[in-house]
């Protein structure tokens, strides 16, 4: 049988989730099997988070690390949505395309975007130029790929409408394939979104002179765990927020569609 | 203009060696403003018929034409509606319809006019912004009808088109159909397996055959509805109650049957 869960008692559970890790965590800390250093308290994390919102660590505060980081991460992640996207559907339209390039795309896209650190340093610099290299590696993938989903799954019946209503084959791709392709190229935005995020941080903590990454690396080096916790913190709410933002459009795309479920 | 021509027609997929035989030595010719019915099991290619006149299939053998002219592509002078509708789900039913008449460069004022007309006359005048899937299924059928009539094609296709709806959304777009076909008429080409349908709506009928699909009959139904007086009935199941209608449907049942002992044989 499946129960229904409603929305109050979904958050419910999602709290007492979070409360058990919490309870865990701090019973961890406040047992002394753990030095503090080892392993700051729950608490501790919490104080240093609401701490660093109006005091400088490492040339800023938390909220100017994270508008450090959320600007390199929208270059990137709006780069690859400007070239991920046009490619993928372009692959799915044109065979010849698709043949040229999917082999190469398959191999790279398993190359790890921190991977990419050194030369993204080398060639862009650890200003602008190199994190936003790394964001890119790591959002690109899923636009070209779903793009291309959304372009080959198309309906068939919808192109030979369109050819019979005189639509000339370039505009084929504007009037269908684009907007057809819309509910699966959001999905890859969202799966992107978080991908390019992850990536950014992780390059910041190699590259850059500012963000989050900087931020935890500094931390790091001034035995500070707890600010390389807070860090964590932020990163982890920031990529809750934006996959709830992307969903949010998601949904009212596919409302639109009556794609509802 | 609109006469639709298949001569010596052949369709194989696939290989000639080892492909599947579709249609063989298929010759009709559809004349202008004709309302013809394919009628035949499934799987004898008469969908495949309809899809060389559109253009989404080439002919292997022999050649298919309208006004004499070999079909190369897929035209607006040769407009579809699809037994899946085929609407375009991110477009509202005023932009469906739109779009045939862009692709035209109609201009604005004279489109919207003509979308108007075309709306009034399918009884979709209040769902102009709806999207489909806000729609019946009967009602996007009409919206696929509308799209395809507002081209002022010369040649209208019509593959299975109220397969997909339910006995009574059915019957109501049969009549609508024959509605809307004597009041401006058009080449037709019409598939369906519903044998009733066929003798309801077409002036004739064409029974096909299976593996390959060939043409074994064609029926001149027209002069037995303008014998028999058929439009005076305003009911679909007045007219089929008639004997006249009857016997038609009977032959071409029995024709069908025939067919298939023939190949149990």
């Amino acid at each position: 049988m499946n129960r229904q869960i409603s929305l109050l008692q979904s958050i419910g559970l999602g709290f007492l989730g979070l409360a058990c890790f919490l309870g865990f965590w701090q019973g961890m800390s406040m047992s002394g099997l753990v030095s503090n250093i080892f392993l700051p308290s729950p608490f501790e994390v919490y104080e240093r988070f609401t701490a660093l919102i109006d005091r400088r660590f490492a040339g800023a505060t938390l909220p100017g690390h994270l508008g450090a980081s959320f600007m390199r991460f929208a270059y990137g992640f709006l780069l690859a949505a400007a070239i991920g996207i046009p490619l993928g559907l372009l692959m799915g339209w044109y065979q010849l395309l698709d043949e040229i390039v999917s082999p190469l795309f398959d191999a790279l896209r398993f190359v790890a975007p921190i991977a990419w650190v050194p030369f993204a340093a080398l060639w862009f610099g650890t200003g602008i130029g190199g994190p936003i290299m790394i964001i890119f590696a790591g959002a690109f993938p899923p636009c070209v790929i779903n793009a291309y989903r959304g372009a080959k799954f198309v309906d068939p019946r919808l192109i030979e409408a369109a050819n019979m209503l005189g639509t000339p084959s370039r505009r084929v791709i504007m009037e269908v394939l684009l907007p057809s392709s819309v509910p699966s190229i959001i999905s890859g935005l969202r799966v992107s979104a978080g991908l390019g995020w992850q990536s950014l941080v992780g390059a910041e903590l190699i590259v850059a002179s500012a963000g989050v990454g900087y931020m935890m690396v500094q931390g790091q080096a001034n035995v500070q765990t707890h600010t390389v916790m807070a860090g964590m913190v932020a990163i982890g709410l920031v990529g809750l927020a934006l996959d709830t933002a992307l969903r949010g459009v998601e949904r009212v795309i596919q409302k639109r569609r009556g794609l509802e479920n | 203009m609109g006469v639709i021509q298949f001569e010596n027609v052949g369709k194989i997929f696939g290989s000639r060696a080892s492909g599947f035989e579709a249609l063989k030595d298929i010759n009709l010719e559809i004349r202008d403003k004709e309302f013809v019915a394919i009628v035949g099991p499934s799987g004898c290619g008469k969908t495949t018929c309809l899809r060389m006149v559109a253009g989404f299939e080439d002919a292997t053998d022999g050649t298919v034409s309208v006004d004499g002219t070999p079909i190369k592509r897929p035209g607006p002078d040769r407009a579809v509606v699809f037994q899946q509708f085929a609407l375009f789900p991110w477009k509202s039913v005023y932009d469906n319809i739109d779009l045939g008449l862009r692709n035209l460069n109609v201009g604005s004022a004279e489109r919207s006019k003509r979308i108007a007309a075309i709306l009034e006359l399918m009884n979709l005048t209040h769902y102009a912004k709806h999207f489909p899937h806000q729609l019946s299924g009967g009602m996007q059928q009409r919206v696929a009808i509308a799209r395809a009539y507002v081209l002022d094609p010369d040649v209208l296709l019509m593959d299975e088109p109220f397969g997909a709806l339910d006995a009574q959304t059915r019957v109501v777009m049969q009549e609508e159909l024959v509605r809307l076909a004597r009041k401006n008429p058009r080449t037709v080409l019409f598939i369906t397996h519903a044998v009733e349908e066929a003798v309801y709506l077409a002036d004739r009928v064409a029974i096909m055959t299976r593996a390959p699909g060939r043409i074994k009959e064609v029926l001149d139904v027209a002069s037995i509805r303008n014998a028999e007086d058929w439009d005076s009935h305003e009911k679909i199941e007045d007219v089929m109650d008639l004997e006249s209608f009857v016997h038609l449907r009977t032959h071409i049942w029995r024709s069908l049957r025939e067919e298939k002992a023939a190949q149990h044989a």
